[in-house]
């Protein structure tokens, strides 16, 4: 499918919830979404009989300063088509609804997500860190992260030479 | 009948454990050999490379993609470079393409060949795996020959490759993939493919059906041992992928059940034939000169803008999510990576199985664990 | 008295003379003497038989092997020898510290046991019991005691998963390894292992595994048995290292490892000798072994070694050929096929001797 044309498509069928929809390099769609709307459109892209978009091939989490935003590849594997989507958050409460429910894969990169940018997912069922320790402090993506020096008793701040 | 009190066991198997590849820890929770389920746990090779990407300009990021999966490393920087490009648009040379193919496609041997010999070292047979290592030094050499380096390449370089060809590397390569295609696939099927032992071992075991497969968001070799026909070289092509013939091999039960262990192992090994093929169609076509890498400048900054591009590495789709603010580093790097859904569905596929099946199971799927953790 | 003991006995009555004080000693001394030398010769050959796999192993995956210490590097396994002594002996604080010490021991005794009744050719036999079989198949069965033992003592899950993974593999294997060895009783007629050897004569159409196909099957159900009996590969469960880190001697280090390690190529060495001498002939020349001369003595000697050390190749070569098994897969071919065959192949030897009058397939040739 043209990418013009889905861009009517998803227009016509999901309208309502879209914020904005554009194409995007590398033959993609960038679909921005309300937040609240994330679940429900989800189920559409993948149940939808014209959209079959039956898997979630990448999740990840931005810290865009002000907010923080999670965005979604999708794919189909049956029409070959790819879509972008992202929701947005508030910065101080940054919560979205899990989509695990929907996409069983996406377990593990919620948790990746948690666990790296601190954004947590409604829902999910065991929304634990995943590659750091459990005791870790913070979420070493975000951009305002500092950078511990000391982790259980460990010094973790190289000096270099002339600091010495 | 006397009722014995039985209790579960929880054993440790990890980090430090001989059939873990790398470093990698499961929770398992056995009544005696039976095992009800194993948790991954992982994050013990985190080195934060999303984060480095943050912080470093866009042309010195490139050794560190050799750390996401040092097996394969010229694929990752394949993919890198692909990604930054296409956001940039920069065109690059058509030889440099060639060689980026060729340097992508042998290690994509190297790696299958490691992949292959480790599972059959995890279940007991050591021969094979040595034999495996030994193919596997003519791919370092000619690697090393390439560019310097026999494990981390480092090779590609956004706008090109660092290299040109060395002289007599294209006979070198061309007697490499003649003799892997010709000789060594055969006698390793042989010597132990076909063995008895080692296909009642991975039959029916670790069966994992399309539908999961693409519910978990398998991809690479892991998908298509469950019969599902997709390869991003062929369904959505980059670089020169789209001139190149080649088959994508598909699991369909050789021996059992649609995607159990056996199909995961023999779409690996068919995969090293259709890159023998790719290699030689490479090597008749490239150019015998010109240009390999288009002159950046020192401080490159591509434009604003997002891009997700998906490269077919070894263990699978690397895709690589891309978020330019127009300055020096990018904004956000995600690297998504074939082991990290592998390894999510092993809690799933692992119920109910030994204790040696689960073995099987993470050799199966050709799990490394730097890439998981990143 | 048809033994070394005999022999050693009576040369030594001979010398001093006989005398009420004495003789107690001599006859101490003829079951002595051998025995240390046997326990020599055992060890000896257990470490060669590990430069011998190293070296195998290493033609097998196109590598050099051990190539250092001596020509060769035949004294390889001096070397490892020294250096295991050299290792710290570390006992975890959890265990169970008598039983975890005294594991190895028992295994390594339990395995050198059985040369007591091995006939290493000519009239090279420490002692030759009338049940010389029977306490072959007893006091191979203690290895089990042995590894259980260290698996429990070790505190450790993946020890203990290895120790009784190799009670069931052994105690399993036994019975269709006893069968198999049964099977030649039937034709023999005897326990008296020397017996068995002379039964047999120096030709291939002389040994008991061609005298019957009934044999035939069991002569490979036995080393098949065997293997599994000796935790080789593909039968290694209670150590598969890619499964249970190092099965029951994961704590072990230092000499105790060591002798866990010598026990069980002891262990192979005395497999094959049974198979050596029980199926194929021994050291059988043709001729008397106590009444012939030295020489032919030593060539019997020879002739057995031969034998047993082909055999060991071929267990090696199996070990490094092949994967190993799973658990279940090799309970099951024990009990559903090996038991049922070996247990056939016993009642249909005896149906053979009835209605051939005792005679094997090639009687004609061998006479």
């Amino acid at each position: 499918m043209k990418r013009e044309d889905l861009i009517k498509l998803l227009l016509s069928k999901m309208g309502r919830s879209i914020v904005r929809i554009e194409e995007m390099p590398n033959n993609d769609i960038i679909m921005e979404i309300y937040t609240d709307d994330l679940v429900p459109i989800m189920v559409s892209m993948k149940k939808d009989e014209d959209l079959r978009f039956t898997t979630l091939m990448n999740q990840l989490g931005v810290d865009y300063g002000e907010s923080f935003a999670v965005i979604y590849n999708l794919y189909s594997f049956d029409l070959d088509n790819k879509l972008t989507v992202k929701v947005y958050m508030d910065k101080d409460n940054p919560e979205v609804d899990s989509v695990e429910h929907i996409f069983r894969g996406v377990n593990w990169f919620e948790r990746e997500t948690y666990d790296l940018l601190g954004i947590r997912f409604k829902g999910h069922g065991n929304l634990e860190r995943l590659l750091l320790p459990p005791d870790w402090e913070g979420h070493p993506l975000r951009k305002d992260y500092v950078y511990p020096e000391v982790y259980n008793g460990l010094e973790l701040k190289r000096k270099t030479l002339l600091e010495e | 009948m006397a009722h014995f009190l039985t209790e579960e066991m929880i054993l440790n198997m990890g980090p430090h454990h001989p059939s873990t590849h790398g470093v990698l820890r499961f929770i398992l929770q056995t009544d005696g050999e039976m095992m009800r389920r194993a948790v991954p746990d992982i994050g013990f090779l985190h080195r934060g490379i999303e984060k480095i990407a943050e912080l470093v300009p866009y042309q010195s990021f490139m050794p560190f993609t050799d750390r996401i999966d040092y097996l394969a490393s010229a694929c990752c920087n394949l993919g890198y470079a692909v990604t930054v490009e296409r956001l940039a648009g920069i065109e690059i040379p058509e030889k440099a393409d060639y060689l980026r193919i060729i340097a992508a496609e042998l290690t994509r041997i190297g790696s299958h060949l490691i992949g292959l010999g480790a599972l059959l070292l995890d279940l007991g047979a050591v021969t094979p795996f040595v034999h495996a290592l030994r193919e596997r030094e003519t791919f370092n050499d000619l690697m090393e020959a390439l560019c310097g380096a026999r494990l981390t390449h480092n090779y590609v370089r956004i706008g090109g490759v660092s290299h040109d060809e060395p002289p007599s590397f294209r006979e070198k390569t061309r007697k490499f993939i003649d003799h892997i295609e010709n000789e060594f696939i055969d006698e390793f099927n042989e010597l132990a493919s076909f063995n008895t032992i080692f296909i009642n071992r991975m039959v029916n075991v670790g069966v994992i059906s399309p539908e999961q497969a693409i519910e978990h968001c398998l991809v690479g070799p892991n998908l298509r041992g469950s019969g599902v026909k997709y390869d991003v070289r062929k369904n959505d092509p980059y670089s020169i992928y789209d001139r190149l013939d080649f088959d994508v091999p598909v699991g369909h039960g050789k021996f059992g059940t649609l995607g159990d262990c056996y199909d995961r192992y023999w779409v690996r090994v068919e995969e090293v034939r259709e890159s023998c093929r790719i290699i030689r169609q490479a090597l008749d076509q490239m150019p015998e000169s010109g240009a390999i890498r288009t002159k950046l400048t020192r401080a490159f900054k591509p434009p604003k803008g997002e891009i997700y591009v998906r490269t077919e590495c070894p263990r699978g789709e690397m895709g690589f999510y891309l978020i330019s603010d127009g300055g020096a580093s990018p904004y956000r790097l995600k690297i998504r990576t074939g082991s990290f859904t592998s390894m999510a569905i092993i809690s799933e596929v692992s119920q109910g199985v030994m204790v040696a099946d689960l073995v099987a199971i993470i050799g199966s799927f050709d799990i490394v664990a730097p890439e998981v953790d990143r | 008295m048809h033994s070394l003991a005999g022999i050693i006995y009576d040369f030594l009555v001979a010398r001093f003379g006989r005398s009420d004080l004495l003789d107690p000693l001599f006859g101490l001394a003829g079951y002595l003497i051998p025995c240390f030398v046997v326990l020599g010769v055992v060890s000896t050959i257990s470490g060669l038989l590990t430069y011998f796999e190293r070296k195998v192993s290493a033609d097998i995956q196109n590598r050099i092997g051990p190539n250092r210490v001596g020509p060769y590097g035949i004294f390889q396994f001096v070397v490892d020898g020294i250096k295991l002594f050299l290792k710290e002996d570390i006992i975890p604080d959890a265990a169970d510290k008598f039983l975890f010490r005294l594991a190895p021991y028992i295994v390594f005794s339990s395995t050198i046991l059985a040369a007591i009744v091995i006939p290493f050719g000519g009239p090279f036999i420490i002692a030759d019991l009338n049940i010389g079989l029977i306490f072959i198949i007893v006091v191979s069965s203690l290895v089990v005691v042995g590894f259980l033992m260290s698996g429990w003592a070790s505190n450790n899950k993946w020890a203990l998963l290895g120790g009784i993974r190799s009670a069931a593999q052994i105690i399993s294997y036994e019975i269709p390894a006893a069968f198999s060895l049964l099977t030649v009783v039937l034709i023999a007629g005897t326990f008296s292992m020397q017996e068995i050897v002379m039964k047999q004569g120096p030709w291939p159409w002389n040994w008991f595994l061609f005298h019957n196909p009934f044999t035939f099957i069991a002569f490979f159900i036995f080393v098949i048995s065997g293997l599994a009996e000796i935790n080789r590969l593909p039968f290694d469960f209670p150590e598969a290292e890619s499964e249970l880190v190092s099965g029951y001697n994961t704590e072990y280090s230092g000499m105790r490892f060591g002798v866990f390690f010598l026990a069980e190529f002891a262990n192979i060495f005395v497999s094959a000798s049974i198979a050596a001498a029980v199926f194929l002939g021994g050291g059988n020349i043709g001729l008397d072994p106590y009444k012939s001369g030295i020489v032919y003595q030593l060539l019997m000697v020879l002739v057995f070694f031969a034998k047993v050390l082909t055999l060991c190749l071929v267990t090696i070569w199996v070990r490094w050929s092949l994967p190993r098994l799973r658990i279940d897969q090799m309970m099951s071919m024990c009990w559903k096929y090996f038991i049922p065959i070996s247990f056939s192949c016993l009642g249909l030897t005896a149906v053979w001797l009835l209605i051939f009058n005792g005679n094997g397939i090639f009687w004609r040739i061998s006479g």
